[in-house]
């Protein structure tokens, strides 16, 4: 049956971010704005940050895009706040590793964020699921420089 | 309706994709290849293949003899004057690309005009936004119609005197919109411009008369017409071409060479350098066979009758926006359109899935996207190898998708 594989990459933690987005909205006085998009399908991303000393304080982000992009932006968020820069940087990393089948470090603590393995069957959502992902590694490295 | 036997020409359309059997709905993008095309391409590399106009030897002839025929091919299917005015190009982008940088780069000044409009693909956009740039020439849009239409008021107001090129897609790869190309044709001649058509969505579905049209240039490519990719046509009037300098300099379109100068090939080897795509012109010449074997005024009729039903069965689907005229005589059988509620790369995946290909984002129409006033759209396209059947699925494949995402939801 085609659903029981769809129910593999729609699990009911991303249809959760989705439908009731975490993070929802602009930081007016952030330190850290960032916009990307998905040049090959038209996701886009607005994310705001406040970064200071080291730790992201604040997340949020605007945008428009499938299930699977909303729904990892609205985990990153979530995930990042409070987390050092290093921190935030190695989960975007261990993402990108579940995303193309590598090893990844599993001492790191994934919670919501585990649903998104499901992503690595179906090659032609990566990229939606880690434009949040890029946005927020480009954000805190440009942050730092 | 074409005969189903059609559907065994493709060998591809056999298979099932994720434990179904395959409906493909991307022709758009690109078509699928009947037999007789990939036998052709095999056929020339197991027997012909050399390089063509320099060989001595047989196989040299029997190489040149293949490609040369190829061209005459293309001249009969699109009606042109003469064979010196077909240039095999890499695809309807490169097409466009030699006239902006030829023609464009010649006779376009600062202050000079480029008329488009808003339902372009990138590739009848950015070469020209490029143009602009450099020469300090203004580009200008001729606005649509709410039903996604031109009309010939709205290119009157905006073509002038001072316009040098208007360049329109024949068929929108997006809204269907099939666009008055002879009547705005002569609405940029009356006003000293030239006419460049992107006929990349026109040629594979309905018979084009470049000589009828009228257009001083026309481009198209290979493999949204049953042809490989890689070979694209850039037709062009005699005494446009004749006076353009070529974009690629190199082998295969000189005449003598000297330590500082040369002198070019005739047309319309002259704007082919380097060792043509010799096996893809092949193909494309076998395409035409295959294409003109069927009837292009069968396959428009096709094309035409499965729109109708596609459209008819797809409004029943509740919650769907289509995009572009609603009349079926007005469009090509491509239809684009929303579901409440389901993005379009959600809905894409769910329906391949179920063995079912569309295509789901921009469509390379960024700007079209921004006037309809949505992020992506999805888009079911049609061709001579689809079936009723097939438009059947796709409506119980976008069922599938709504309650899906309504009962996750």
């Amino acid at each position: 049956m085609s659903t029981r594989n769809l129910d593999q990459l729609y699990r009911s933690v991303i249809m959760d971010h989705y439908k009731t987005p975490r993070n929802k909205g602009v930081i007016e006085e952030s330190s850290v704005t960032v916009d990307m998009n998905n040049p090959t399908c038209g996701d886009v991303i607005h994310l705001t940050m406040q970064v200071e000393d080291g730790t992201v304080q604040n997340a949020k982000f605007e945008g428009e895009g499938c299930s699977i992009s909303m729904a990892s932006a609205s985990m990153m968020t979530q995930m990042i706040k409070g987390k050092s820069v290093e921190d935030a940087l190695s989960l975007a990393n261990t993402i990108s590793n579940i995303m193309l089948g590598n090893e990844y470090d599993d001492s790191i603590e994934l919670g919501d964020i585990e649903a998104l393995s499901g992503v690595a069957k179906f090659p032609a959502r990566i990229k939606c699921a880690t434009l949040a992902w890029k946005a927020m590694e480009q954000g805190v490295r440009k942050d730092s420089e | 309706m074409l005969n189903i036997d059609i559907r065994k020409h493709f060998p591809i359309l056999e298979q099932e994709i994720n434990g179904h059997p395959l409906v493909y709905l991307d022709s758009a993008a690109t078509s699928q290849k009947p037999q007789q095309v990939i036998d052709a391409i095999s056929n020339y590399y197991e027997k012909d293949n050399s390089n063509v106009h320099r060989g001595v030897h047989t196989l040299g002839n029997q190489a040149t003899e293949a490609y040369e025929g190829a061209r005459d091919k293309v001249r009969d299917f699109i009606n042109a004057k003469s064979r010196e005015e077909i240039i095999f190009t890499r695809g309807t982008t490169t097409s466009i690309n030699i006239v902006a940088q030829s023609y464009g780069r010649a006779n376009v000044g600062e202050g000079d005009e480029i008329v488009i409009t808003h339902m372009e693909h990138h590739s009848n956009i950015i070469p020209w936004q490029q143009l602009a740039r450099e020469k300090g020439a203004v580009l200008k849009f001729i606005d649509l119609e709410a039903d996604g239409t031109i009309t010939l008021e709205k290119v009157r107001e905006v073509v002038t005197e001072r316009t040098k090129i208007v360049s329109i897609m024949h068929v929108s790869n997006v809204l269907g919109t099939v666009n008055p190309i002879k009547e705005i044709t002569e609405i940029a001649h009356e006003n000293g411009a030239i006419m460049v058509v992107d006929g990349a969505q026109a040629a594979p579905h309905m018979k084009v008369d470049v000589q009828h049209l009228d257009c001083d240039f026309y481009a198209f490519s290979g493999h949204k017409m049953v042809g490989p990719t890689g070979i694209g046509v850039l037709y062009g009037k005699k005494e446009l071409l004749n006076k353009m300098e070529p974009v690629e300099f190199g082998g295969e379109m000189i005449d003598f060479v000297g330590l500082y100068e040369s002198t070019w090939k005739e047309l319309p080897w002259k704007f082919e350098g380097g060792t043509p795509i010799i096996a893809g012109a092949v193909g494309l010449g076998a395409a035409i066979d295959y294409l003109e074997e069927i009837g292009l005024d069968n396959v428009e009729k096709h094309e035409q009758h499965l729109a109708e039903y596609a459209m008819n069965r797809m409004s029943e689907v509740e919650g769907i926006t289509i995009y572009g005229p609603l009349e079926p005589e007005k469009r090509a059988s491509l239809i684009t359109f929303n579901l409440n509620d389901v993005h379009p790369h959600d809905l894409a995946t769910v329906l391949d899935m179920h063995g079912i290909a569309v295509r789901a984002g921009h469509h390379c129409c960024q700007p079209l996207m921004k006037w309809l006033d949505v992020s992506a759209t999805a888009r079911a396209s049609f061709y001579i190898y689809n079936t009723e059947e097939d438009v059947d699925r796709l409506v119980d494949g976008l069922r599938i998708a709504k309650e899906y995402f309504n009962d996750v939801n």
